[in-house]
């Protein structure tokens, strides 16, 4: 397994793709079913973003070591128009895009680690970590 | 083009989501879905998930509007084997699914949507189901 990979994230089908990727890293580290599944989703919820926000862009997939655990660190960015207040969208049930505005909320509830920077005019950056 | 098939079940419409869901699959669903309730007259649809390794907010927002759909169509909707780590997960997403009943499998999904048929057959109105 490769240590660090990064994978387009600009269509429907990539979306389907990164799921897939993250599942057999999260395989390979040794995550349980229900630490996959957590992983996937967010992943999954961030893609979404990435393309419906920030017009697409790319994940790049780390594996981390830390003393006895491991952990996958998932940083998706893109060059879309940013994120003006992120207070705001990261309030539950907030959307721009007529969905349930769950995605950065909910990601962030499914990782042990959460960072997002954005600047108006030049992207976004959300790096989520889990460890097991 | 990619399609997920939908069977015919006496009144009842069954549709097993098999494959990882992308947008237009949704959509083609939504529509496919609803043409089909018209044209079979029927009275449920079962959605079953027991292959689905993950449901996020855009395959929950589709199994919701799925059920709204159908609501309005004089149908119910159940969504039948959703795996113990989906469920978990779900609510951690806080995606709780409302409006939409579930049940563990295809057989209870199945008793579900009679016991709320012979309900609403009872009275003799359609519309006195929830």
């Amino acid at each position: 397994m490769p240590v660090d990979e990064t994978l387009p994230v600009r269509s429907s089908h990539d979306i389907v793709v990164v799921r897939q990727v993250v599942r057999s890293w999260a395989v390979e580290l040794g995550f349980n079913l229900i630490e996959q599944t957590k992983v996937v989703t967010a992943a999954s919820e961030l893609a979404r973003n990435t393309i419906d926000h920030g017009g697409g862009g790319t994940v790049r997939l780390q594996s981390l070591r830390d003393g006895g655990r491991s952990g996958l660190r998932l940083t998706f960015e893109d060059k879309g128009p940013g994120i003006p207040d992120l207070n705001l969208a990261l309030k539950d049930g907030y959307t721009t895009g007529g969905g349930l505005g769950l995605g950065l909320s909910g990601a962030k509830r499914l990782s042990n680690e959460f960072n997002i920077e954005s600047r108006p005019g030049e992207g976004t950056r959300v790096a989520i970590t889990r460890w097991r | 083009m990619e399609r997920i098939p939908i069977l015919k079940m006496n009144e009842f419409l069954l549709v097993s989501i098999q494959v990882d869901m992308h947008d237009r699959l949704a959509m083609t669903l939504q529509d496919d879905l609803t043409d089909r309730i018209v044209r079979d007259r029927a009275r449920g649809v079962l959605i079953d998930i027991s292959s689905l390794e993950i449901v996020d907010s855009f395959i929950g927002r589709m199994i919701g509007n799925i059920a709204a759909m159908s609501r309005v169509l004089d149908a119910e909707t159940v969504v039948v084997g959703m795996r113990p780590a989906v469920a978990i997960t779900l609510v951690e997403l806080g995606l709780s699914l409302p409006g939409v009943r579930t049940s563990l499998n295809v057989d209870k999904g199945m008793e579900l949507l009679r016991a709320s048929l012979r309900g609403s057959n009872g009275d003799g109105h359609r519309d006195a189901r929830r």
